[in-house]
């Protein structure tokens, strides 16, 4: 399997303080890969330095055979290929569900709006909310609303997709309809690297699982070997508090 | 008092009425537009670019509107004159609204740059990640928003600027006080013709504010 | 066209007597301290007890309060200002407008027409600021100082004023700054105030430039002033472990 995401020796501080300590890992393409680990330890800036949203001081990530932090990398460019998802949906309250699915295909890769429009329609009716079309964020329960933000990456053509926490923000009862999705998409062979706590969908879905801890990287196994006997002892305590409920 | 001589001068008054208009909406679009520039110059990462705009703001905000009015009045001309080496007659009302435009700049600054920062990180996370550019991510997403919230109070300060333009009685522009005090003085109203001036002021000022309040209460909805 | 730059012309004679131009600013600078401190204190006597007035129960009262502030608020200072200098005069007891009109320095007149116009006028401001910081205490505070038995003057006098006070320090600061920079519209009905004495330096000596740069850089400095002294007043009263939220 050729690689999608590579990162090498990733390090990176917020002035003396060092959240990323000489990260090394890679996903291939079509893999699906979980990343877990307790709060602040470093999951969340790692997944965001894949698409250079977050700058890092010392390693590389190679995203498609681009590396991330040369400086004469079009980021944009970049960015477009490659879909994210965040914690708290982030779609733009300010223009409806369509506009929304619509704006970057039409401003970043050109799309005419008419196609633009029809690709985010059918994309919208994929993730079972074609009705709420013409609605506003602001009108859309918080899983309609990550359902939406999924489309909306979807709709750029995305060669992997990034799931930043996407259902940490939501109510209980919303989780499943936004896994129900992730999924699916999964199934179809999607390269996806998501950031999460839910360990049901890991232990489904994913390939591989990685775990973090202060920053390393501390435990990156098949999903069998993680949940069947995880080597480190951070990972035991950690799984062993996560899947008493 | 005799207020029965107004309404034969208003058309007159109207003339006067049409320029602090016109001076206002120009003032208020090149205000705010420059203000923007300064906002995004003052949130920018280059300490020499939010410097600049930290110390135009500073400068600005510290010395009396009328002082900008009638430097820039006295100046302007001259600093054309070097430009072009060429004497050109720039007129009062140009270069009062080179003043008003320059100064509510630092004010609107100020404005934008509260609504460009309330709107949260992940926004411009999320327009990144979709591929947008800087100029992208502002232009789309960040400053509809922020002008949708700071939409009140930008009005407010246009309503501020509204009662400042009357300054502009200091280089002997005809705007809407001025003319008030002319026709007055000559049909020997002084009284009548201001406090008239007084009362228009007041009810355009009163009626815009509560309009203001009113929109400000929806948008806190 | 040729600009004589000459930085020195602010110690050269003005030609009236042997002043030189940098008397004309001290003088100026001078007038415009007496009128932003005289307005000052007239703005926070009536703004303290308009503000004060504005939250109390008596619709009377807080509706006479909001009806002052809409009037001050919505007329421009200088139309104010041309009401108190041209139109209030005229309507003096005869002996009062003589005296005020002809025996009074011209100078004198003005100066009392600009503080009473600007000290009033910055009332409505201040009064809005007070009127705020009463209104930002949690509600409890007055309820309880109630349950202690306390009058409703008590209650504000012992009780909501001393913490609304230090709430309203950077507000009011920002007010007094105003006062300042206001204080120049005294320039057009001839105060000889700082702006006034720059127009003049610019149209005797021709040195437009230097003669606004050094009135920018007195405001300026005036401004910067007040500010770090209010921020150390701001910081004197401060009570230990309340508004952390507020403090730097």
């Amino acid at each position: 399997m050729s690689e999608m995401i590579s990162i090498q020796n990733v390090s990176k501080w917020y002035g003396e303080f060092q959240v990323l300590t000489d990260c090394t890992t890679s996903v291939a393409k079509g893999e699906v890969v979980v990343v877990c680990g307790p709060s602040g330890s470093g999951k969340s800036t790692l997944i965001k330095c894949v698409n250079a949203l977050e700058p890092f001081q010392k390693g590389e990530i190679i995203v498609n055979g681009t590396s991330v932090g040369n400086p004469k990398t079009n980021l944009p460019k970049l960015r477009s290929q490659v879909g994210m998802v965040f914690q708290h949906f982030e779609l733009f309250p300010h223009l409806t569900i369509t506009e929304n699915l619509a704006i970057a295909q039409i401003k970043v890769l050109g799309r005419g709006r008419d196609e633009a429009e029809a690709k985010g329609l059918a994309l919208l009716e994929r993730v079972g909310l074609k009705a709420h079309a013409h609605k506003h964020p602001g009108q859309l329960s918080g899983g309609q609303q990550q359902r939406v933000a999924i489309a909306r990456a979807l709709a750029m053509d995305p060669i992997c997709m990034l799931f930043d926490e996407p259902t940490s923000a939501l109510d209980p009862e919303m989780i499943n309809e936004v896994l129900d999705v992730m999924t699916e998409l999964a199934q179809e062979g999607m390269t996806m690297m998501c950031v999460t706590h839910e360990m049901g969908f890991a232990r489904r879905v994913a390939d591989r699982v990685i775990f973090m801890d202060r920053g390393h990287i501390v435990e990156d196994c098949h999903k069998d070997a993680f949940f069947g006997s995880p080597r480190s002892e951070r990972a035991q305590q950690f799984l062993s508090k996560i899947l008493q409920h | 008092m005799d207020f029965s001589q107004i309404v034969p001068a208003l058309p007159d008054l109207w003339e006067g009425m049409k320029l602090t208009l016109e001076l206002l909406v120009m003032a208020v679009v090149g205000g705010i537009a420059l203000g923007t520039v300064l906002a995004l110059l003052r949130l920018s990462s280059n300490p020499l670019l939010s410097g600049f705009a930290k110390g135009y703001v500073n400068i600005f905000r510290s010395v009396p509107l009328l002082l900008v009015i009638i430097w820039f009045y006295l100046a302007v001309p001259m600093l054309l004159n070097w430009i072009t080496g060429d004497f050109v007659p720039v007129g009062a009302f140009a270069s009062c609204l080179v003043a008003f435009m320059m100064f509510e700049a630092a004010y609107y600054c100020e404005i934008v740059r509260a609504g460009i920062q309330s709107i949260s990180r992940g926004q411009v996370n999320a327009a990144y990640a979709l591929g947008m550019t800087y100029g992208q991510a502002m232009r789309l997403v960040i400053l509809p928003q922020a002008f949708r919230k700071m939409m009140p109070l930008l009005l407010q300060q246009s309503i501020i600027l509204f009662q400042d333009t009357s300054l502009v009685y200091a280089v002997g522009l005809m705007d809407f006080l001025s003319s008030a005090r002319s026709r007055g003085d000559i049909l020997g109203l002084p009284h009548e013709f201001l406090l008239f001036a007084g009362a228009v002021y007041f009810m355009v000022s009163f009626f815009a504010s509560q309009m203001v309040k009113r929109l400000q209460k929806r948008l806190a909805v | 066209m040729n600009y004589n730059w000459d930085w020195n012309i602010f110690f050269k004679s003005t030609g009236i007597g042997d002043e030189i131009y940098l008397d004309w600013f001290i003088s100026g600078l001078g007038w415009t301290i007496a009128l932003a401190l005289a307005a000052w204190a007239i703005a926070l006597v009536i703004g303290g007890l308009l503000g004060v007035m504005r939250t109390l129960p008596n619709k009377w009262l807080s509706g006479l309060a909001t009806a002052y502030v809409e009037l001050f608020r919505n007329v421009p200072l200088l139309v104010q200002l041309f009401i108190w200098y041209f139109v209030v005069p005229d309507y003096l007891p005869e002996q009062t407008q003589v005296w005020f009109k002809q025996e009074l320095n011209p100078m004198v007149s003005a100066y009392i027409s600009v503080t009473l116009c600007l000290g009033l006028f910055t009332a409505a401001r201040v009064c809005e600021q007070v009127r705020t910081g009463i209104q930002a205490l949690p509600k409890g505070q007055a309820n309880a100082a109630m349950a202690v038995g306390f009058t409703l003057p008590q209650v504000y006098r012992h009780v909501l004023l001393p913490q609304a006070f230090r709430v309203v320090i950077p507000p009011l600061t920002s007010e007094f700054l105003n006062v300042f920079k206001n204080s120049s519209v005294a320039s057009l009905i001839g105060l000889m105030e700082l702006l006034a004495q720059a127009k003049q330096t610019a149209e005797f000596s021709a040195n437009i430039f230097e003669a606004f740069t050094l009135a920018t850089l007195i405001y300026f400095t005036l401004n910067m002033s007040i500010m770090k002294f209010m921020g150390w007043v701001e910081k004197r009263v401060r009570i230990p472990g309340l508004m952390v939220e507020g403090g730097k």
